[in-house]
């Protein structure tokens, strides 16, 4: 199960999934994104510090944005990931696709 | 048959005896008259009347005892019918007394005897008619205890027939005893009248009407019976006197008291006869609500059903039902008030801010017919309304309007409550009900997906000379989309495929399914395994749903060159041993998942390896399920566990490996029934 909590800094919106995203709580987590989207940031930042797993359908939300957002010119950055769920995303190689950063800051830098 | 010839059986033997009692009885009046001697015993005809009441009482019994469905007025009416035709014989026979020209027959002797005689038996058919019917009114819905007072006054009845046989002289205190018992016993048992109850009001008038017919018919047959017997003893001795008869007065008192006692009780039952009718008709909708729930199809029936019955029950004018489906939408359904007019009920208590409606406090319901008196142009004068709750949550509620103002009193309060409540439980089932429907529905549907996804992984396994394969797949409750298959293209080519689609249930097999037709299609042509990734990936970018994507690793073994050429799409890193170097890695290369860059980009994330192998080298595919496989602490399987578990069975076969890798993880798991898919595939090379 995942808790998603929303902060909005400087004009940024942090998206924070606690918890695990499996399929049915990454419905939750495509929902999030898509009303920040809705809201008209350009500056997407996921806060992955309390994030303890993610599954495959969890990936495939942030993969089906890649694209949108490059369209858009909306900017996303992942921060603050721990080993395990970075393994799974080097592994099917979304760290290529996505920004994947270690702090806040570099983050903040990036977007 | 039996059923039928028993009973004309009984009258038959009734007949007979009442006619052997007839001329009995004659004789001994004639015997008696001439001065000899009657040459029959004096019990005979005591023991005759005994025979023809015991074949009378059987005969009606399995006349009238039988039947198992009855209703009350039909019995009685039974009753009266009987008593009836009795009445006419009996009348008709008095008759006879005033015709002209028939006083000499009329005042011979035989002509007396004869016709207390016929009267005798007309009476105590009637009497043995209404004892078996008042018999199974006393016990409708009857106790252990009153079953057992009834066998108790039977066999009282039975006793006094035996006494009666016996003609014990000086025996007036037995006999006294006797009667008294009975009689108290009768009147006990006549307090049982439970049966009134479920007569209507319409049903209550026609049994007062045949009971005092009935009540008639007794009293006039004894008269006629006693007077016929006064008479007959006036003309002199030898008559046998049966009015004595124990068994003969205990019938007619109980069959009077009982008469009797029905016909007050249903008189002063009377005027409360709706009050129990609307009780009545209050459970019947209350089964209906319930039953609804299974019969009906869709819920609107059930909101139909439920504003239906209440307004019936509390006889309202007009009522509604506002269901919300959500925090904007409300459906109303409506009876003998349209939707605008509600709809302005319902604004106008919102403009005053009433909160009653949701309330099921009395007061405010009350409070609430004050707030109707204040919208103008409104017909109505009363409204009582309650919330209905499904699951602890307020789904709607249910308005009733009565144009009468205080239309609604407590009793009536309480029952919308009631009402209320119960819908809300059929409303809750059936849903549930709807729900297990669906669920069924899926798990067919994914019993189904499961099916297909077995069928699209290899049964065989393409193996060569230079490797030997082996190769394992479970999936979850859920179908998962683990996918292997291996294509040998040429003596010296093989293609192999491990992938993983992402997600799961139907979609997932269904992507499987396209997987293995790209493979098969492609693999053929004996394409460089970077270009067979491309090629894929532009299939899949037009087949795959938005967040979907297929891990995969393809693999071309050359055994003319010894060579290994893959591609890693995404796919967990393939496990390598070397048996030169006796050391086992995993090979990270770079490289994208199929289906997550759908643009011609694809090429730049895609890359080609090669390595060459060696005999005693061993390959290990496998999906993330067996290294993300967790034990009931919480841990995962993890790289080097897989990594330590090969190494210990490297120099063994194919299947042995396969086999121990397996084994190795349910030792960590602790179970087999792991929750995601799992799939392996060794390669030995030879």
């Amino acid at each position: 199960m995942v808790q998603i909590k929303r902060i909005q800094e400087d004009g940024t919106d942090i998206i924070i999934p606690i918890g695990e995203i499996d399929a049915s709580s990454s419905i939750e987590l495509d929902l999030t994104i898509a009303k920040s989207v809705g809201e008209g940031f350009t500056k997407i930042l996921i806060d992955c510090s309390t994030l303890e797993y993610i599954s495959s359908a969890g990936l495939g939300v942030f993969m089906s944005y890649i694209e949108e957002f490059s369209d858009k010119s909306i900017k996303m950055v992942l921060f603050g990931m721990n080993d395990k769920v970075l393994n799974t995303f080097e592994i099917l190689g979304l760290s290529e696709l996505l920004t994947i950063v270690k702090t806040k800051d570099e983050a903040k830098q990036k977007v | 048959m039996r059923t039928k010839a028993l009973p004309r059986l009984l009258f038959l033997v009734a007949g007979i005896t009442w006619v052997s009692l007839l001329f009995t009885d004659l004789l001994i009046v004639f015997s008696v008259r001439s001065n000899i001697e009657p040459g029959l015993p004096v019990w005979l005809p005591g023991v005759l009347f005994n025979l023809f009441l015991v074949s009378l009482y059987y005969f009606y019994k399995f006349r009238l005892d039988r039947e198992e469905q009855f209703n009350f007025v039909d019995l009685l009416w039974r009753v009266f019918a009987t008593g009836l035709v009795i009445t006419v014989i009996s009348l008709l026979l008095r008759l006879i007394d005033y015709l002209p020209g028939t006083s000499k027959l009329t005042n011979l002797l035989i002509y007396v005897e004869a016709t207390y005689i016929i009267s005798l038996g007309l009476i105590s058919g009637f009497l043995m008619a209404s004892f078996i019917v008042w018999k199974r009114l006393i016990l409708y819905q009857k106790s252990k205890w009153l079953l057992r007072l009834w066998n108790f006054f039977e066999a009282g009845l039975l006793v006094a027939l035996v006494y009666n046989s016996l003609e014990l002289p000086d025996a007036d205190w037995i006999y006294n005893i006797l009667m008294g018992i009975l009689i108290v016993t009768g009147l006990v048992l006549s307090a049982n009248m439970k049966w009134v109850a479920y007569l209507n009001f319409r049903q209550k008038l026609t049994s007062l009407l045949l009971l005092l017919l009935a009540i008639f018919y007794v009293m006039y047959l004894f008269y006629t019976t006693n007077s016929q017997a006064i008479a007959a003893f006036g003309e002199g001795t030898g008559f046998v006197d049966h009015r004595t008869h124990i068994l003969f007065q205990s019938l007619f008192i109980f069959v009077t008291i009982y008469s009797v006692f029905s016909f007050l009780v249903i008189l002063f039952n009377l005027p409360t006869t709706s009050v129990f009718e609307q009780k009545l008709e209050e459970v019947v909708n209350f089964q209906r609500i319930s039953q609804s729930v299974q019969t009906e199809q869709n819920e609107e029936s059930v909101y139909n059903i439920l504003l239906e019955t209440s307004m019936s029950t509390v006889f309202a004018d007009a009522g509604w039902l506002e269901i919300k489906d959500n925090d904007h939408d409300h459906r109303l359904f409506t009876s003998h008030i349209s939707e605008k007019e509600a709809n302005e009920i319902i604004e106008h208590f919102r403009k005053e801010h009433v909160t009653g409606v949701l309330d099921q406090s009395q007061d405010k319901t009350k409070g609430l017919s004050k707030h109707l008196a204040s919208l103008r142009g409104s017909r109505f004068r009363s409204i009582l309304a309650f919330p209905i709750y499904v699951k602890g949550k307020d789904i709607g509620t249910l308005a009733l309007l009565k144009e009468l103002a205080d239309g609604f009193n407590r009793e009536m309060t309480k029952i919308v409550s009631a009402f209320a409540n119960q819908a809300g439980i059929s409303i809750e089932n059936f849903r549930l009900l709807e729900e297990a429907l669906q669920s069924e529905r899926y798990k067919e549907e994914l019993k189904i997906a499961k099916t297909v996804q077995k069928s699209l992984l290899p049964q065989v396994l393409s193996e060569h000379e230079d490797f030997e394969l082996a190769a394992f797949s479970e999936s979850a409750d859920e179908v998962g989309g683990d996918y292997y298959d291996t294509l040998r293209i040429s003596d010296t080519q093989s293609a192999l495929i491990v992938a993983d689609v992402s997600g799961k249930g139907t979609t997932a097999a269904f992507h499987m399914s396209q997987m293995k037709g790209i493979f098969h299609s492609l693999a053929q042509s004996c394409l460089p395994p970077e270009e067979f990734m491309i090629r894929t990936n532009r299939a899949l970018a037009n087949c795959l749903g938005r967040g979907s994507f297929i891990s995969a690793t393809f693999f071309m073994i050359n055994t003319q060159e010894k060579k290994v050429n893959y591609s890693r799409a995404g796919h967990c890193p393939l496990l390598y041993y070397s048996a030169f170097d006796k050391t086992a890695r995993y090979l990270k290369d770079k490289g994208v998942a199929l289906g997550m860059v759908r643009n011609n980009t694809y090429d730049k994330f895609i890359e080609a390896y090669s390595f060459a192998y060696q005999p005693n080298d061993v390959m290990v595919l496998y999906t993330d399920g067996i290294t993300e496989a967790k034990n009931t602490k919480g841990d995962e399987y993890g790289y080097d566990r897989l990594l330590d578990a090969m190494l210990e069975v490297k120099d063994r076969s194919a299947r042995d490996i396969q086999e121990h890798l397996i084994n190795r993880l349910y030792e960590f798991t602790g179970t087999e029934n792991i929750n995601d898919d799992y799939t392996t595939m060794i390669v030995k090379f030879r």
